[in-house]
């Protein structure tokens, strides 16, 4: 059975590479894209869109439609994550465990058993991990505050250097991972909850659809933010710049909100309670 | 220097694809995979494309890593063939 597996690999593998003989070279410029609509988008885009950064202005302006459908994806795979995994009857686990913090002493409180409140001295811990390490919980706490702004930043400033809001919002998702993993998952659902993840989710994508069918009812073509310059108040060159960052911040929030969405699911097999 | 550089991170892409689909530990061929991502990171670096280079490290490197190993939290730990 390997060998047959070997042997399709290695014979689709070389159709592949034979199949890569016939495409253009790299950096060739006689090659069709080369000849028409790259040169296009390097002349004309700061002229059209006002946006130094001319991938942010392709993706997000030149082709937003194929960008919006990314962010339905994205989307998509965390409600298919969702239906998949999310286990919606609560059920009492076998035992929980609590520490007592002032002494460190573990407890195991069988199921049926009376269980300490949560304020004050006792922690509820999980049973497959127990994350209690002072370096970690520090560190994370002094590092999310700039992890977030960096995740901001590269968002707003899509336009003028690399980054957007597929970058800038897989960044602010990281940022609140990183808080679940080193502190525990019940803490960061009490802070971000799953509601507010599949709302801002669904919000994200429906401010960049949103914004497409607004310039439709302005006049315009579905996506052509030229049209929004009298909302905003500007020029219509700066108009595009103005809904591209409209739009990236929409990819953003919902990127964001789909990274801790599924992680959430994943992590705790569904139940939301104990989990990395 | 340049190509030197660029051959040293094709070497290392290729061994790091192949020994994460060869290591029996899964824990350890998702730290593989995840220098694959940052050296494919590199390449798309020395080839200009900074936007994909940081998408790819950022989701490559970073996100999809913590998914993998939050799967095998759930599975098992070693890979069965």
């Amino acid at each position: 059975m390997r060998i047959i597996g070997l042997l399709i690999v290695i014979a689709f593998g070389s159709l592949l590479r034979y199949g890569v003989f016939f495409f253009p070279e790299w950096g060739d410029p006689a090659s069709p894209p080369s000849l028409h609509v790259s040169p296009h988008y390097i002349e004309e885009a700061i002229a059209e869109t006002a946006v130094p950064n001319l991938v942010t202005a392709v993706l997000a302006d030149y082709r937003g439609y194929d960008t919006m459908f990314e962010t339905t994806v994205i989307f998509a795979a965390g409600l298919a994550c969702f239906m998949l995994l999310r286990v919606l009857q609560r059920q009492v686990p076998e035992c929980r465990l609590y520490r007592h913090i002032p002494t460190g002493i573990t407890l195991r409180i069988e199921k049926g058993g009376k269980l300490p409140t949560e304020s004050g001295s006792f922690e509820r811990i999980d049973s497959n991990w127990v994350p209690h390490d002072l370096i970690i919980k520090s560190t994370s706490r002094f590092i999310t505050p700039f992890l977030q702004i960096f995740a901001l930043y590269v968002i707003a400033h899509g336009h003028h250097s690399p980054g957007g809001g597929f970058q800038g919002g897989v960044i602010l998702g990281a940022a609140v991972i990183m808080y679940a993993i080193s502190y525990d998952l019940r803490r960061s659902i009490q802070r971000i909850g799953e509601q507010a993840t599949a709302v801002l989710g669904s919000a994200g994508v429906l401010i960049y659809a949103g914004t497409g069918a607004l310039c439709m009812v302005l006049g315009a073509a579905f996506l052509d933010y030229g049209a929004l310059a009298g909302l905003l108040g500007v020029d219509p060159v700066m108009a595009r710049s103005h809904g591209m960052l409209i739009v990236e911040i929409g990819v953003g929030i919902a990127v964001s909100a789909v990274m801790v969405w599924i992680y959430y699911n994943l992590s705790s097999a569904g139940r939301h309670d104990e989990g990395l | 220097m340049q190509w030197q550089i660029e051959i040293l991170l094709y070497i290392i892409l290729i061994v790091a694809a192949l020994s994460a689909l060869g290591i029996r530990n899964l824990l350890a061929a998702v730290v593989i995979l995840n220098i694959f991502s940052f050296m494919s990171a590199s390449i798309m670096v020395s080839m200009g494309a900074i936007d994909v280079a940081f998408t790819e490290a950022v989701v490559g490197a970073g996100a999809v890593g913590v998914f993998n190993i939050l799967a095998i939290l759930r599975t098992s730990r070693k890979s069965l063939d």
